[in-house]
Protein backbone atom coordinates (compact mmCIF):
# COMPACT_ATOMS: atom_id res chain seq x y z
CA UNK A 1 0.00 0.00 0.00
CA UNK A 2 2.74 2.07 1.00
CA UNK A 3 4.33 1.64 -2.31
CA UNK A 4 1.47 1.95 -4.03
CA UNK A 5 1.06 5.71 -1.92
CA UNK A 6 4.62 6.47 -3.11
CA UNK A 7 4.19 6.45 -6.76
CA UNK A 8 0.71 8.02 -7.02
CA UNK A 9 2.59 10.66 -5.09
CA UNK A 10 5.72 10.87 -7.55
CA UNK A 11 3.41 10.66 -10.81
CA UNK A 12 1.32 13.98 -9.16
CA UNK A 13 4.62 15.52 -8.89
CA UNK A 14 5.47 14.74 -12.21
CA UNK A 15 1.99 16.17 -13.65
CA UNK A 16 2.56 19.27 -12.01
CA UNK A 17 5.75 19.81 -12.95
CA UNK A 18 4.41 19.32 -16.39
CA UNK A 19 1.58 21.77 -15.74
CA UNK A 20 4.35 24.16 -14.18
CA UNK A 21 6.91 24.14 -17.18
CA UNK A 22 4.11 24.44 -19.92
CA UNK A 23 3.02 27.36 -17.90
CA UNK A 24 6.74 29.17 -17.72
CA UNK A 25 9.15 30.28 -20.71
CA UNK A 26 7.37 33.50 -22.03
CA UNK A 27 9.40 35.30 -24.67
CA UNK A 28 9.86 39.20 -23.81
CA UNK A 29 7.91 41.25 -25.67
CA UNK A 30 10.24 43.58 -28.75
CA UNK A 31 9.01 46.84 -26.47
CA UNK A 32 9.95 45.36 -23.21
CA UNK A 33 13.41 44.41 -24.05
CA UNK A 34 15.95 46.11 -22.05
CA UNK A 35 20.09 45.76 -22.54
CA UNK A 36 21.55 44.86 -19.16
CA UNK A 37 23.31 48.31 -19.32
CA UNK A 38 19.50 49.70 -17.75
CA UNK A 39 20.35 47.75 -14.80
CA UNK A 40 23.55 48.82 -13.76
CA UNK A 41 24.29 51.80 -11.48
CA UNK A 42 24.63 54.94 -12.57
CA UNK A 43 28.52 54.78 -11.72
CA UNK A 44 29.16 51.98 -13.83
CA UNK A 45 27.06 53.49 -17.00
CA UNK A 46 28.90 56.40 -16.60
CA UNK A 47 32.13 54.26 -16.85
CA UNK A 48 30.81 52.54 -19.91
CA UNK A 49 29.99 56.09 -21.60
CA UNK A 50 33.23 57.71 -20.92
CA UNK A 51 36.02 56.13 -23.49
CA UNK A 52 38.62 57.14 -21.38
CA UNK A 53 37.40 54.92 -18.30
CA UNK A 54 36.02 52.07 -20.25
CA UNK A 55 39.00 49.58 -19.53
CA UNK A 56 37.15 48.02 -22.16
CA UNK A 57 39.07 50.28 -24.11
CA UNK A 58 42.20 48.88 -23.02
CA UNK A 59 41.78 46.11 -25.37
CA UNK A 60 40.04 48.14 -28.02
CA UNK A 61 44.05 49.76 -28.44
CA UNK A 62 45.70 46.19 -27.92
CA UNK A 63 43.02 44.94 -30.50
CA UNK A 64 44.22 47.62 -33.00
CA UNK A 65 47.98 46.85 -33.08
CA UNK A 66 47.51 43.32 -33.58
CA UNK A 67 44.82 44.23 -36.47
CA UNK A 68 47.94 45.96 -38.09
CA UNK A 69 50.52 43.87 -37.05
CA UNK A 70 51.82 41.13 -39.74
CA UNK A 71 51.50 37.16 -38.33
CA UNK A 72 51.61 33.84 -39.15
CA UNK A 73 53.68 32.02 -42.61
CA UNK A 74 52.09 34.47 -44.52
CA UNK A 75 53.32 37.16 -43.27
CA UNK A 76 49.95 39.06 -43.54
CA UNK A 77 48.14 41.34 -41.42
CA UNK A 78 44.10 41.78 -40.92
CA UNK A 79 45.07 44.94 -42.52
CA UNK A 80 46.54 43.85 -45.93
CA UNK A 81 43.22 41.99 -46.98
CA UNK A 82 40.92 44.71 -45.06
CA UNK A 83 42.29 47.57 -45.26
CA UNK A 84 41.21 50.18 -42.44
CA UNK A 85 38.77 48.43 -40.00
CA UNK A 86 37.38 51.80 -39.05
CA UNK A 87 35.69 51.74 -42.27
CA UNK A 88 35.29 47.70 -43.61
CA UNK A 89 34.79 45.76 -40.10
CA UNK A 90 31.42 48.61 -39.23
CA UNK A 91 28.55 46.51 -39.30
CA UNK A 92 30.24 43.30 -39.27
CA UNK A 93 29.81 42.52 -35.39
CA UNK A 94 26.17 42.49 -35.37
CA UNK A 95 25.99 39.82 -37.79
CA UNK A 96 27.44 37.22 -36.24
CA UNK A 97 27.30 34.30 -36.06
CA UNK A 98 27.16 33.76 -39.90
CA UNK A 99 27.50 30.76 -41.93
CA UNK A 100 30.27 29.53 -42.78
CA UNK A 101 29.77 27.29 -45.95
CA UNK A 102 33.42 25.32 -46.02
CA UNK A 103 32.12 23.84 -42.20
CA UNK A 104 28.59 23.80 -43.00
CA UNK A 105 27.76 25.60 -39.59
CA UNK A 106 27.63 28.68 -38.20
CA UNK A 107 30.63 30.17 -36.39
CA UNK A 108 31.14 33.37 -34.59
CA UNK A 109 33.36 36.30 -34.21
CA UNK A 110 36.34 34.68 -32.21
CA UNK A 111 35.91 31.73 -34.53
CA UNK A 112 35.90 33.66 -37.95
CA UNK A 113 39.43 36.23 -36.84
CA UNK A 114 40.96 32.33 -36.15
CA UNK A 115 39.28 31.07 -39.55
CA UNK A 116 40.71 33.60 -41.21
CA UNK A 117 44.38 33.40 -39.42
CA UNK A 118 44.38 29.94 -40.67
CA UNK A 119 42.97 30.12 -43.74
CA UNK A 120 44.82 33.23 -45.18
CA UNK A 121 47.96 34.39 -42.51
CA UNK A 122 48.65 30.44 -42.05
CA UNK A 123 48.89 31.27 -37.91
CA UNK A 124 48.38 29.42 -35.05
CA UNK A 125 44.63 29.94 -33.37
CA UNK A 126 44.43 31.94 -30.78
CA UNK A 127 42.61 30.61 -27.71
CA UNK A 128 39.55 31.84 -26.98
CA UNK A 129 39.89 33.75 -23.24
CA UNK A 130 43.49 34.95 -24.43
CA UNK A 131 44.68 38.83 -24.61
CA UNK A 132 44.70 38.65 -27.91
CA UNK A 133 41.68 37.09 -28.92
CA UNK A 134 39.82 39.15 -26.87
CA UNK A 135 41.86 41.74 -28.51
CA UNK A 136 41.12 41.64 -31.87
CA UNK A 137 37.20 40.60 -31.33
CA UNK A 138 36.54 43.83 -29.03
CA UNK A 139 38.59 45.92 -31.59
CA UNK A 140 36.44 44.41 -34.83
CA UNK A 141 32.89 44.50 -32.32
CA UNK A 142 33.67 48.30 -31.49
CA UNK A 143 33.45 48.75 -34.91
CA UNK A 144 29.83 48.29 -35.04
CA UNK A 145 28.82 50.74 -31.74
CA UNK A 146 25.67 51.89 -31.93
CA UNK A 147 24.77 49.93 -34.76
CA UNK A 148 20.91 47.31 -34.79
CA UNK A 149 22.14 44.10 -33.82
CA UNK A 150 20.84 41.83 -36.85
CA UNK A 151 21.73 38.45 -37.46
CA UNK A 152 20.42 37.71 -40.95
CA UNK A 153 18.44 36.04 -42.66
CA UNK A 154 20.21 33.24 -44.09
CA UNK A 155 18.01 30.00 -44.39
CA UNK A 156 20.40 28.03 -43.76
CA UNK A 157 20.64 29.19 -40.28
CA UNK A 158 17.11 28.51 -39.43
CA UNK A 159 17.52 24.99 -38.28
CA UNK A 160 20.50 26.50 -35.64
CA UNK A 161 18.85 29.45 -34.42
CA UNK A 162 15.53 26.74 -33.45
CA UNK A 163 18.50 24.26 -31.67
CA UNK A 164 19.58 27.34 -29.56
CA UNK A 165 16.52 28.38 -28.58
CA UNK A 166 16.40 24.61 -27.31
CA UNK A 167 19.11 24.80 -25.77
CA UNK A 168 17.88 27.95 -23.84
CA UNK A 169 14.17 26.69 -22.81
CA UNK A 170 16.14 23.27 -21.94
CA UNK A 171 16.25 22.42 -17.88
CA UNK A 172 19.29 21.32 -16.96
CA UNK A 173 21.57 20.84 -14.03
CA UNK A 174 21.37 20.16 -10.05
CA UNK A 175 19.24 23.48 -10.03
CA UNK A 176 16.97 22.39 -12.75
CA UNK A 177 16.96 25.58 -14.06
CA UNK A 178 16.61 26.90 -17.65
CA UNK A 179 18.43 30.44 -19.17
CA UNK A 180 14.48 31.10 -19.48
CA UNK A 181 13.42 30.45 -16.13
CA UNK A 182 15.29 33.46 -15.00
CA UNK A 183 16.08 35.33 -18.31
CA UNK A 184 12.24 35.05 -19.64
CA UNK A 185 10.56 34.72 -16.84
CA UNK A 186 11.89 36.06 -13.90
CA UNK A 187 14.13 39.21 -15.18
CA UNK A 188 13.67 42.85 -13.48
CA UNK A 189 13.75 40.54 -10.03
CA UNK A 190 16.61 39.89 -7.61
CA UNK A 191 18.69 36.84 -7.20
CA UNK A 192 20.61 37.97 -3.87
CA UNK A 193 21.98 41.47 -4.52
CA UNK A 194 22.80 41.72 -8.02
CA UNK A 195 19.71 42.08 -10.47
CA UNK A 196 18.39 39.67 -13.12
CA UNK A 197 19.01 40.76 -16.03
CA UNK A 198 17.16 39.72 -19.29
CA UNK A 199 20.46 38.01 -20.18
CA UNK A 200 20.78 40.35 -23.73
CA UNK A 201 24.12 39.79 -25.71
CA UNK A 202 24.28 43.48 -26.29
CA UNK A 203 27.92 44.08 -25.35
CA UNK A 204 30.32 41.52 -25.74
CA UNK A 205 33.13 41.28 -25.67
CA UNK A 206 33.04 43.17 -22.29
CA UNK A 207 34.22 44.61 -19.30
CA UNK A 208 33.23 42.66 -15.81
CA UNK A 209 34.55 44.03 -13.25
CA UNK A 210 34.07 40.99 -11.00
CA UNK A 211 36.43 38.91 -13.42
CA UNK A 212 38.38 42.71 -13.51
CA UNK A 213 38.98 41.49 -17.31
CA UNK A 214 37.33 41.74 -20.73
CA UNK A 215 35.48 38.44 -21.35
CA UNK A 216 33.28 36.68 -24.01
CA UNK A 217 29.78 35.96 -24.17
CA UNK A 218 30.80 32.08 -23.96
CA UNK A 219 33.15 32.55 -20.66
CA UNK A 220 29.53 34.28 -19.39
CA UNK A 221 27.25 31.54 -20.68
CA UNK A 222 29.48 29.11 -18.87
CA UNK A 223 29.42 31.01 -15.69
CA UNK A 224 25.69 30.87 -15.71
CA UNK A 225 25.83 27.12 -16.62
CA UNK A 226 28.04 26.53 -13.88
CA UNK A 227 26.17 29.03 -10.94
CA UNK A 228 22.98 26.64 -12.31
CA UNK A 229 25.24 23.73 -11.31
CA UNK A 230 25.06 22.19 -14.66
CA UNK A 231 27.87 20.87 -16.65
CA UNK A 232 29.10 23.93 -18.66
CA UNK A 233 29.30 23.41 -22.20
CA UNK A 234 33.41 24.25 -24.14
CA UNK A 235 33.92 27.72 -24.94
CA UNK A 236 33.94 26.20 -28.64
CA UNK A 237 31.34 23.72 -28.37
CA UNK A 238 28.47 24.42 -31.57
CA UNK A 239 26.17 24.71 -28.49
CA UNK A 240 27.96 27.68 -27.25
CA UNK A 241 27.14 28.90 -30.62
CA UNK A 242 23.91 27.99 -30.97
CA UNK A 243 22.94 29.72 -27.99
CA UNK A 244 24.69 32.73 -29.57
CA UNK A 245 22.80 32.34 -32.47
CA UNK A 246 19.31 32.13 -30.47
CA UNK A 247 20.69 34.97 -28.20
CA UNK A 248 21.74 37.37 -31.28
CA UNK A 249 18.15 36.74 -32.78
CA UNK A 250 16.04 37.57 -29.56
CA UNK A 251 18.06 41.04 -29.42
CA UNK A 252 18.06 41.81 -32.45
CA UNK A 253 17.25 45.46 -33.39
CA UNK A 254 19.00 46.16 -30.09
CA UNK A 255 22.02 48.69 -31.03
CA UNK A 256 25.73 47.41 -29.79
CA UNK A 257 27.52 48.56 -27.13
CA UNK A 258 31.04 46.64 -27.37
CA UNK A 259 33.04 46.86 -25.29
CA UNK A 260 30.40 47.32 -22.30
CA UNK A 261 30.80 47.18 -18.77
CA UNK A 262 29.05 45.03 -16.50
CA UNK A 263 29.10 44.89 -12.66
CA UNK B 1 51.20 45.23 -23.82
CA UNK B 2 50.82 48.22 -21.19
CA UNK B 3 48.74 50.37 -22.62
CA UNK B 4 47.31 54.17 -20.98
CA UNK B 5 44.34 56.23 -21.56
CA UNK B 6 44.31 60.34 -20.85
CA UNK B 7 41.94 62.38 -20.73
CA UNK B 8 42.70 65.98 -20.12
CA UNK B 9 40.61 69.09 -21.63
CA UNK B 10 42.70 70.19 -24.26
CA UNK B 11 41.92 73.66 -24.01
CA UNK B 12 40.82 75.44 -20.44
CA UNK B 13 40.64 79.43 -19.41
CA UNK B 14 43.30 80.86 -16.79
CA UNK B 15 42.61 79.33 -13.47
CA UNK B 16 39.88 77.10 -14.85
CA UNK B 17 39.42 73.39 -12.13
CA UNK B 18 40.29 70.66 -14.74
CA UNK B 19 39.76 67.34 -14.20
CA UNK B 20 42.28 64.52 -15.35
CA UNK B 21 41.69 60.63 -16.18
CA UNK B 22 43.62 58.44 -16.17
CA UNK B 23 43.30 54.64 -17.05
CA UNK B 24 46.29 51.67 -17.09
CA UNK B 25 45.89 48.24 -17.89
CA UNK B 26 47.97 46.42 -15.77
CA UNK B 27 46.98 43.24 -13.82
CA UNK B 28 47.93 44.08 -10.11
CA UNK B 29 48.41 40.71 -8.93
CA UNK B 30 48.03 41.00 -4.80
CA UNK B 31 50.84 38.22 -3.75
CA UNK B 32 48.43 36.70 -1.90
CA UNK B 33 46.48 34.43 -4.01
CA UNK B 34 47.85 30.75 -4.61
CA UNK B 35 47.43 28.41 -7.86
CA UNK B 36 45.92 25.47 -7.81
CA UNK B 37 48.89 23.64 -7.17
CA UNK B 38 49.21 25.66 -3.49
CA UNK B 39 52.46 27.82 -4.82
CA UNK B 40 51.78 31.73 -4.78
CA UNK B 41 51.21 33.60 -7.39
CA UNK B 42 54.00 36.57 -6.67
CA UNK B 43 52.82 40.01 -6.36
CA UNK B 44 52.94 41.87 -9.46
CA UNK B 45 51.19 45.82 -8.92
CA UNK B 46 52.10 49.21 -9.99
CA UNK B 47 53.53 51.31 -6.87
CA UNK B 48 53.31 54.45 -7.25
CA UNK B 49 51.87 57.57 -10.25
CA UNK B 50 52.50 60.32 -10.46
CA UNK B 51 51.74 63.52 -12.38
CA UNK B 52 53.82 66.40 -13.48
CA UNK B 53 52.60 69.74 -14.80
CA UNK B 54 55.45 71.11 -16.68
CA UNK B 55 57.98 69.79 -15.06
CA UNK B 56 56.25 70.81 -11.65
CA UNK B 57 54.30 67.80 -9.61
CA UNK B 58 51.22 68.17 -8.72
CA UNK B 59 49.67 64.57 -8.28
CA UNK B 60 51.14 62.02 -6.42
CA UNK B 61 49.87 58.38 -5.05
CA UNK B 62 50.96 55.55 -3.95
CA UNK B 63 49.69 52.05 -4.65
CA UNK B 64 48.39 48.70 -2.94
CA UNK B 65 47.67 44.93 -3.29
CA UNK B 66 43.82 46.05 -2.47
CA UNK B 67 43.45 47.73 -5.83
CA UNK B 68 41.79 46.50 -8.41
CA UNK B 69 43.12 45.52 -11.83
CA UNK B 70 43.46 48.21 -14.45
CA UNK B 71 44.11 51.13 -12.18
CA UNK B 72 41.79 54.48 -12.75
CA UNK B 73 42.71 57.39 -11.37
CA UNK B 74 40.75 60.45 -11.65
CA UNK B 75 41.77 63.78 -10.08
CA UNK B 76 41.82 67.83 -10.17
CA UNK B 77 44.13 70.44 -11.13
CA UNK B 78 44.03 74.38 -11.50
CA UNK B 79 45.03 75.34 -15.19
CA UNK B 80 47.67 77.98 -14.62
CA UNK B 81 49.85 77.68 -18.38
CA UNK B 82 49.80 76.13 -21.55
CA UNK B 83 52.41 73.14 -21.50
CA UNK B 84 52.29 69.57 -20.59
CA UNK B 85 51.00 66.73 -18.27
CA UNK B 86 53.38 63.91 -17.73
CA UNK B 87 52.35 61.04 -16.75
CA UNK B 88 54.19 58.28 -14.80
CA UNK B 89 53.43 54.73 -13.22
CA UNK B 90 56.31 52.76 -11.26
CA UNK B 91 55.64 48.91 -10.58
CA UNK B 92 57.09 45.49 -9.45
CA UNK B 93 59.42 43.86 -12.13
CA UNK B 94 60.85 46.97 -13.35
CA UNK B 95 57.41 48.02 -14.64
CA UNK B 96 57.21 51.68 -16.13
CA UNK B 97 55.01 53.42 -18.55
CA UNK B 98 54.55 56.95 -19.06
CA UNK B 99 52.29 58.86 -21.20
CA UNK B 100 51.45 63.04 -22.38
CA UNK B 101 49.22 65.01 -22.94
CA UNK B 102 49.23 68.38 -23.96
CA UNK B 103 46.79 71.91 -22.68
CA UNK B 104 46.47 75.21 -24.02
CA UNK B 105 45.62 77.56 -21.80
CA UNK B 106 43.65 80.97 -22.53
Amino acid sequence: MRALGTITIGLLLISACEVASKLQATEIAPTERRSGFSFMSPETQAMQNDDTANPGMLWVLDGEALWNSKAGAADKACADCHGDARVTMKGTAVRYPSFDPALGRPVNLPQRINLCRARHQQAAPLSSESRDMLALDAYVAMQSRGAAIDPGGDPRLEPFIASGRALFMQRRGQLNLSCATCHDDNWNKHLAGSAITQGQPTGYPLYRLEWQSLGSLQRRLRNCMIGSRAEAYDGDAPEMVELELYLMTRARDMPLETPAVRP
Amino acid sequence: MAQALINVPKRAGRGDIIEIKTLISHVMETGYRRTAEGTVVPRNIITSFACRYNGTEVFRADLFPAIAANPFISFFAVATASGTFEFEWIGDNGFTQTAQAAITVE
